[in-house]
């Protein structure tokens, strides 16, 4: 059966509470979640206080001034801290997001971090997105044809290019993907919002020589019907987008095919 | 499921059996049965709201009417095969061990046949008034 409780090594415990920063005339609380295999405890919640006046207005911008100032065993992964590279995807106040986009002033009150969640923990905000990375390869994610390859480029009209819109901008931070309650009890058969988000991607080009064999890929009651329109995925995309649509696509083009 | 603890590649535990080339039928027939149960359903409430108050002889005379039976029967049919397509979602999302969810599918399916003909049986005999 599902497993509706954590088990007893995954039990989050009171962590260390950090002192106040020195001098510091506005600062913010930060309660963030840390676990370390090494050190054989159960996970924490550790309080840090941050202060704004000396910090970058990005959830990501505090949590590099934590490691930088107060605490270097923080670990998370960040690298653009614009959007765009999707590394420091985490779940922030309760919603998946990506620390760097992220305002502060969005979030009342405590800043609550934890890491994406029901994924396995690496270290402290960083999960094992093993799994996730072979979804998204096992759909293809490149161009397929048959076809001689043109001596120029794979034509493609405007309006068909359009068709790409809203898909071709994910980053893969999964923030989607860990968002999905489906995802949470059958990640391992369902290949979650963002892998689908992909598969349509390719299914919509139109210089792409594959659809069928894509569509046969997908036509499983796991990999794509264990969709059941949650509306998370959409909801948390950080690049608002929309997975869900996305899927909805998929499953109406399956039976257009059919019927 | 596709052995965690196994040194099988990660592509290989994602691929694991393929795909099973189904879905699609039982997704458009839950749709099929869901827009089919929007006016069979108001229809079965009037129909149950028809009854109050009467004694036996007119509620059978009701429902024995072909127009009402019939509204009776493909509301039975719609809603408990709806019910039975639901359901085995459910139990596919919830129940992961592989004898579990074969005993709670076959179950599902023995419940659903057993409350379905019993519907039936019932509106055919107050229709027939055997």
């Amino acid at each position: 059966m599902v497993q509706l409780t954590l088990p007893k090594n995954s039990k989050i415990t009171e962590g260390k509470t950090w002192p106040h920063p020195a001098d510091a005339k506005h600062e913010r609380e930060f309660r963030v979640y840390r676990w370390n295999q090494e050190d054989g405890n159960n996970p924490r919640v550790d309080t840090y206080y941050v202060d704004t006046d000396d910090c970058g207005p990005m959830v990501l911008d505090a949590l590099i001034w934590i490691k930088s100032k107060i605490d270097p065993t923080l670990t998370f992964r960040r690298s653009c801290r614009e959007g765009v590279c999707g590394s420091c995807a985490m779940n922030i106040d309760g919603m998946n997001t990506l620390a760097c986009t992220r305002g502060m002033d969005e979030i009342g009150g405590t800043v609550r971090i934890y890491p994406l969640p029901h994924m396995p923990v690496i270290k402290d905000l960083v999960p094992d997105l093993t799994q996730f990375y072979a979804q998204y390869a096992s759909i293809e994610p490149w161009l397929k044809t048959d076809t001689p390859t043109p001596q120029k480029e794979w034509r493609q009209s405007k309006e068909d290019r359009e068709k790409l819109d809203g898909l071709y901008e994910c980053i893969l931070c999964a923030c989607c993907t860990t968002s999905c309650p489906s995802y949470w009890w059958n990640g391992d058969r369902y290949l979650g919002p963002a892998a689908l988000l992909q598969a349509e991607r390719w299914l919509v080009d139109s210089r792409d020589e594959a659809t069928g064999e894509r569509l046969d890929y997908l036509e499983d009651p796991f990999r794509l019907y264990r969709c059941h329109t949650i509306l998370n995925c959409s909801k948390t995309c950080p690049k608002g987008l929309n997975p869900a649509k996305a899927i909805a696509d998929i499953k109406k083009t399956m039976v257009e095919r059919q019927v | 499921m596709s052995g965690k603890s196994s040194m099988r590649t990660p592509l290989a535990r994602i691929r694991y059996l393929g795909s099973a080339h189904a879905g699609t039928d039982h997704f458009w027939k839950q749709r099929v049965t869901a827009v089919a149960l929007i006016p069979l359903t108001i229809a079965f409430v009037l129909i149950i709201i028809s009854l109050v108050g009467r004694n036996q002889a007119a509620a059978i005379q009701i429902i024995g009417s072909p127009f009402v039976a019939i509204t009776m029967l493909l509301f039975v049919l719609s809603g408990v095969h709806h019910m039975w397509l639901g359901m085995q979602v459910i139990i596919e999302d919830y129940v992961h061990s592989e004898d579990w969810k074969l005993t709670c599918l076959m179950a599902n399916t023995f419940f659903s046949f057993a409350i379905a003909i019993t519907c039936i049986f019932a509106v055919l005999k107050v229709a027939f008034g055997v």
